[in-house]
């Protein structure tokens, strides 16, 4: 049997992938043309490439259908009831780093805090007769953390893409979403809130706990784990 | 699908001795609008039920609870006082826990009778209590009335009070709001700032958002309000710590609350309807020197109790959920009513917890 190493098809998220495990003496590459999706390892044995997107590697780490899978620790935490029942933590990469945070008009000039925003969602709600709506892609992520902070009468709209856009185009009040500098934020005229991290995220090398470990499997697992140092 | 034939057949068992009790039997739709039950409970309903889509109706959910569904029908034929009884499962995700059921069995009993509501509350407790006689269950009570009338008695502004009630089952949110407004907490430098600044719109655009500026505006009154106000003493931040830690039998409690209303007036007719209720369920024939009670209880539920809350446990099953449970939930009839209020208390039983509860017999 060999472990299944799942990692990101394209773009930078792959490239970074594959340079981080350089860095360590294990050469990742794509085989056949360049868009076929899938790969070899050099530098180990009973390693095997599979290439998939990176959201997809969330759900086939929890299927166990891959034993290791490189992804974004919020994809995880965003997909994955339970997560820590289900994948282990490997080691963070170091890039691909962004927070989810959340954001509001600059012209709130009222709201800089969770507590504010609470009570900016308390009054929308009287006033308009509707919950404050938050755009974002993050549902699960953003209703925990709106929940242990005890934020009341909101709502979560479903935003894919340019969630920045939403509160100009009024289909929303506010927006949870992924940022690294801050700057298309502040384009968009919006504001972070000063304790409003959601989560830290960062490329991660996560282990599924569902996939079948034979012995020799864990033996390369081992091997595997000492040459990255981790 | 044997231990759903056995549930039913516990389910009919039960039903049958609130029928007894003068109930008619109700029976609702498993599909719900899930716009209605979004708006009760808000975005945490998400985390607990199934959503589902139809072109036509927009999101619908799988049924949750029966609370909701038979307040709207009684809000519809408005017979009062009316007693109700139903059984059908219910549809929760269990996505912390999968080895709990996802879907089950409830057997309710709901009045609706503004008359006499504390012997409405021990009429259902008592009959909950006789459907549960001869198993290993111990009950707790609890009475979200009496911290409601404490928070309304606060030396404070109606804000600050409109804001505690608002967070009663958001016992964290409760608990910092409390810290800043009893001066526990120092007030954020970036409203200070706020406050101390001449033009807080300088050099922003405020022309986009459906949040307007004038709301802004009125926000802003609101916190000068509230920055002038004093903090709410530490005396009467104490006495409600004294409420929400009480956790004894309910004689005790009883006693102990009498002396806090000496210094807290406001929760005095609060106290004397929990001395009423255990009265009615003395009478009833439950041996309230043993109920216990506990200040905190009910106030980590979806629920919209604002009254007597209880829940029965399995004794030597800490990891199974309560058997039954139940309250008083008179702010919801007034939500769903839109405005036109129904005093109203209810609870259910799983049947399923029952039946296994038996065989450890």
């Amino acid at each position: 049997m060999t472990i299944k190493l799942g990692v990101p098809s394209k773009g930078r998220l792959m490239d970074k992938t594959f340079d981080w495990f350089e860095e360590r003496g294990l050469t990742l590459k794509k085989t056949g043309s360049e868009r076929e999706y899938s790969g070899a390892v050099e530098g180990i044995d009973g390693v095997e490439l599979v290439l998939l997107s990176a959201g997809e590697i969330p759900r086939e780490l929890t299927a166990g259908r891959i034993h290791l899978g490189v992804t974004g620790s919020d994809l995880v935490r965003e997909k994955v009831p339970s997560w820590e029942t289900r994948v282990t933590e490997l080691a963070g990469m170091g890039f691909g780093g962004a927070d989810l945070i959340i954001a509001v008009p600059t012209s709130w000039v009222d709201v800089e805090t969770l507590d504010d925003l609470d009570a900016a969602a308390a009054q929308f709600r009287r006033t308009h007769g509707y919950r404050m709506r938050i755009a974002t892609k993050y549902h699960r992520l953003v209703r925990e953390f709106l929940r242990e902070h005890g934020v009341a009468d909101y709502q979560l709209v479903d935003s894919q893409g340019a969630t920045e856009g939403t509160v100009r185009n009024e289909t929303a009040e506010a927006v949870a979403d992924i940022t690294s500098t801050g700057e298309t934020l502040r384009a968009n005229n919006l504001k972070i809130l000063s304790d409003s991290l959601v989560h830290s995220s960062q490329a991660t090398l996560f282990k599924s706990r569902s996939a079948d470990w034979s012995n020799e499997d864990r033996l390369v697992l081992g091997q595997l784990e000492d040459l990255l140092g981790i | 699908m044997t231990g759903l034939i056995q549930a039913n057949a516990e389910a009919r068992r039960i039903r049958a001795l609130f029928e007894a009790q003068g109930a008619q039997i109700v029976e609702t739709d498993i599909l719900q609008p899930a716009e209605t039950l979004l708006d009760l409970y808000g975005e945490d309903i998400r985390a607990r039920a199934y959503v589902t889509y139809d072109g036509l109706r927009g999101e619908m959910m799988l049924r949750p609870d029966f609370t909701v569904p038979v307040v709207q029908w009684h809000m519809e034929t408005n017979a009062e006082p009316a007693r109700y009884t139903y059984s059908g499962k219910v549809f929760r995700m269990q996505e912390d826990d999968t080895s709990r059921p996802n879907e089950y069995v409830q057997v309710g009993y709901e009045v609706f009778d503004g008359k006499a509501p504390n012997h409405a509350d021990a009429e259902v407790f008592t009959l909950i209590s006789k459907a549960l006689e001869g198993l290993p269950v111990r009950a707790a009570t609890g009475d979200l009335g009496i911290l409601m009338a404490a928070v309304r008695g606060l030396s404070t502004t109606e804000a600050r009070k409109a804001a505690l009630l608002r967070h009663i089952w958001r016992p964290r949110r409760f608990r910092a709001l409390l810290d800043r407004f009893g001066g526990k907490t120092p007030v954020p430098a970036s409203r200070t700032a706020l406050l101390a600044s001449d033009d807080p719109f300088k050099g922003i655009d405020t022309s986009h958002g459906v949040r307007t500026r004038v709301e802004v505006e009125a926000r802003i009154d609101a916190l000068r309000e509230d920055a002038a106000a004093a903090p709410i003493a530490s005396e009467q931040i104490a006495l409600l710590d004294e409420i929400l830690s009480l956790r004894e039998t309910s004689p005790n409690v009883l006693s102990h609350l009498r002396d806090i209303a000496v210094d807290m007036p406001s929760i005095g007719a609060a106290v004397q309807r929990f001395s009423q209720r255990l009265e009615a369920l003395s009478k009833a024939g439950i041996d309230v020197d043993a109920l216990d009670f506990e200040g905190n209880f009910g106030r980590t539920t979806l629920e919209y109790y604002d009254g007597f809350v209880f829940g029965f446990y399995a004794d030597k099953r800490p990891d199974l959920p309560p058997v039954a449970s139940g309250g008083r939930y008179d702010a919801l009839t007034h939500v769903l009513g839109r405005g036109r209020a129904v005093p109203a208390v209810g609870g259910v039983i799983r049947p399923e917890l029952v039946l296994a509860l038996r065989d450890t017999l």
